[in-house]
Order: structure tokens, then C-alpha cells, then sequence
């Protein structure tokens, strides 16, 4: 967004901004357009869903898709944890599909739309921390479960030496207890990185053609646009990326509760 | 030297570390080229391993624009 002067506000789009004003009991509970990309997330899911589970002896494309998909999820599940991580699949393919669709939908031009905006809804600390949380309460719950107070024996690795003993169960202590704020600074990080990369090219473009001086846009906005093609399809790959990511690391943390060391 | 001055060196120096972790993901990703291109039969099995070390790696990438933007923004 070029605002006044010419001036980049690549922050711009970030901002959550009311649809509904709703206040309840002094919380301000508004349904802003964070929330309407959820629930457009939430409806793109859902739709992709049901349109591949028929059930179908022979799968048409659209359950050859849906099933690609999940025997993906089920394959890294059951590689990192192994026979009993039958249960987990439904947990992180549920992460996977959200954080994928979220970062897709947050690329998808809206804008051509007048007035319309597209808003990535993991470009928020907010919403992965809560995404984090889900996959790190799982484990802890889990882990305690599972395996009662002997849960404690993950911060001693096996073959430890006992002189090391006052220094390994505090590293692998302070570890583990990093994994939520990795998991959710990554994502949000990732997200807020590549779209204010996307927009300041996407200004160096209409400044360029805006300029007075008519060598500018050849010289300036030309070479940006082509980069800003380069970098739209890195940041696909990088949406892809993120969310696999998140479902491996999530996958990797409850083969530690469920398996212990 | 003025407040605001600082504030964008130091936001450009951690730009610096934005660079180095991609060279370690250049060289997570180099390593894994190598192995794979020995021993191709390997490499399918490994791809997880692959992501784990590229997520490490870019995290502290990652860390370096927060700096920054910290710097620049809220600082």
C-alpha cells in the first residue's frame, strides 16, 4: 500500500481491522476480517473435504486428491512415531490443512476485488501461538498420560555419563521447553517476512510507474515486477514449506511423549 | 550518535545474520545433494531429517529479521 507522499507502508497489511463491532462485557470480541479469513479457510477445507469422501471403490480426481493428501499426513505420522501413531493423524492433519490453507489464501489476489483485501491469518503471533500451544499441550497431556511422572526421564538421555548430570537434564529442560515459541515464531515469522518483501517490491512497481521522470518505469518497475514473479512462487514453496514443517516438528514432539527416548 | 540512527544500524547489522542463515540453509540443503547423489536409494528415507535440519537453520534467520524488526518498529 503506497500511502501519502509516495511513502511504503508495508505494515499495512497486517492490520485487523473490525467487520461487526461486537462488544461483550468490555471484551472486544468483533468479528474483524482475521476472522472472515478463518472462516473462509475453515469453509475451503471443508468443501475439499466433503467433495472427496465418497468413499468410492474406484477414486475420481477430486478423492484421489483428498486422499493424496491424507496419506501424506499418515506416512509422516506413522514414519516419526511409528504403530501408534495411528491416533495423532487426525491432530496434525488437521494443523497441516489449516496452516496450509491459512498461508495459501493470505497469497490469493483479492485485491482485484475493490475493496477487498487478502489477510494471512498466520501472519499473527496470536493465532500460531494458539496453533503452537494445541501441538505442545498435546504432548505434555500426552507424556504425562502416558507414562505418569517417569515423563521425566526425556530430559535424561540414555548413555548420559553421571559427571554430566547436572548439565544435560537443564539443556534438554530448556529445549523443550523452547519448542512453542519455535513452532509459532517460525510460522509468523516466515509469513510476516515474505508479504513485507512482496509489498515493498509491490511499491518499488507502482512508485516506479507513478514517478514523473518517464525512465523510471522501464529501469525500476520493469526488473521489480519480474522479481516480484520469482519471489510470489519462492513464497508459495515457502507456504508449503511452513506447514509441513509445523506437522513433522508436531509429529516429532508426540513421538517423544508417546516413545519416550 | 542520535537514538533513531542506532536504532536502523543496528536493525541493518542484524540483517547480517538474515545472511548467514542462508548460508547454513544453503548448506543443509548442499549436504543433503551430496549424500543423496552417493547413496540415491537413501535419500526418499531421509527427507524428514532434510526439513528438520532447514527448519533449524532458518529459525535463526528468522530471529535476526524479528531483531530488526523490533528495532525498527517498537524499540
Amino acid at each position: 500500500m503506497a500511502s501519502e507522499g509516495g511513502k511504503i507502508d508495508p505494515m499495512h497489511q497486517f492490520m485487523i481491522e473490525p467487520i461487526v463491532p461486537l462488544n461483550l462485557a468490555g471484551y472486544d470480541i468483533s468479528f474483524t476480517n482475521s476472522s472472515l479469513f478463518m472462516i473462509l479457510v475453515m469453509a475451503t477445507i471443508w468443501v475439499f473435504m466433503l467433495g472427496g469422501m465418497k468413499r468410492q471403490m474406484v477414486p475420481g480426481r477430486w478423492q484421489a486428491a483428498v486422499e493424496g493428501v491424507n496419506g501424506f499426513v499418515n506416512d509422516m505420522v506413522s514414519t516419526s512415531v511409528g504403530p501408534e501413531g495411528k491416533k495423532y493423524v487426525p491432530l496434525v492433519f488437521s494443523l497441516f490443512m489449516f496452516i496450509l490453507v491459512a498461508n495459501f489464501m493470505g497469497m490469493m489476489p483479492f485485491g482485484i476485488v475493490p475493496g477487498g483485501h487478502a489477510f494471512t491469518v498466520t501472519s499473527h503471533l496470536t493465532v500460531t501461538a494458539v496453533l503452537a500451544i494445541l501441538s505442545f499441550g498435546t504432548v505434555l497431556v500426552v507424556g504425562f498420560w502416558k507414562h505418569k511422572l517417569h515423563f521425566f526421564s526425556l530430559f535424561v538421555p540414555h548413555g548420559t555419563p553421571w559427571w554430566l548430570m547436572w548439565l544435560i537434564p537443564f539443556i534438554e529442560l530448556f529445549s523443550f521447553l523452547i519448542r512453542p515459541f519455535s513452532l509459532a515464531l517460525r510460522l509468523f515469522v516466515a509469513m510476516t517476512a515474505g508479504h513485507v518483501l512482496m509489498k515493498v517490491l509491490a511499491g518499488f512497481v507502482i512508485n516506479g510507474l507513478n514517478a514523473d521522470a518517464a525512465w523510471v518505469a522501464p529501469v525500476v518497475s520493469l526488473p521489480a515486477f519480474i522479481l516480484m514473479i520469482g519471489i510470489t512462487m519462492l513464497e508459495l514453496l515457502v507456504c508449503a514449506i511452513q506447514a509441513y514443517v509445523f506437522a513433522l516438528l508436531t509429529s516429532l514432539y508426540i513421538n517423544d511423549a508417546v516413545n519416550l527416548h | 550518535m542520535d537514538a533513531e540512527a542506532a536504532k536502523l544500524i543496528g536493525a541493518g547489522l542484524a540483517a547480517i545474520g538474515a545472511g548467514l542463515a542462508a548460508g547454513g540453509v544453503g548448506n543443509v540443503f548442499g549436504s543433503f545433494l551430496q549424500g543423496a547423489l552417493r547413496n540415491p536409494a537413501a535419500a526418499d528415507g531421509q527427507q524428514g531429517r532434510l526439513f528438520i535440519g532447514f527448519a533449524a537453520a532458518e529459525l535463526l534467520g528468522l530471529l535476526a529479521f524479528v531483531v530488526a524488526m523490533i528495532l525498527i518498529f517498537v524499540a
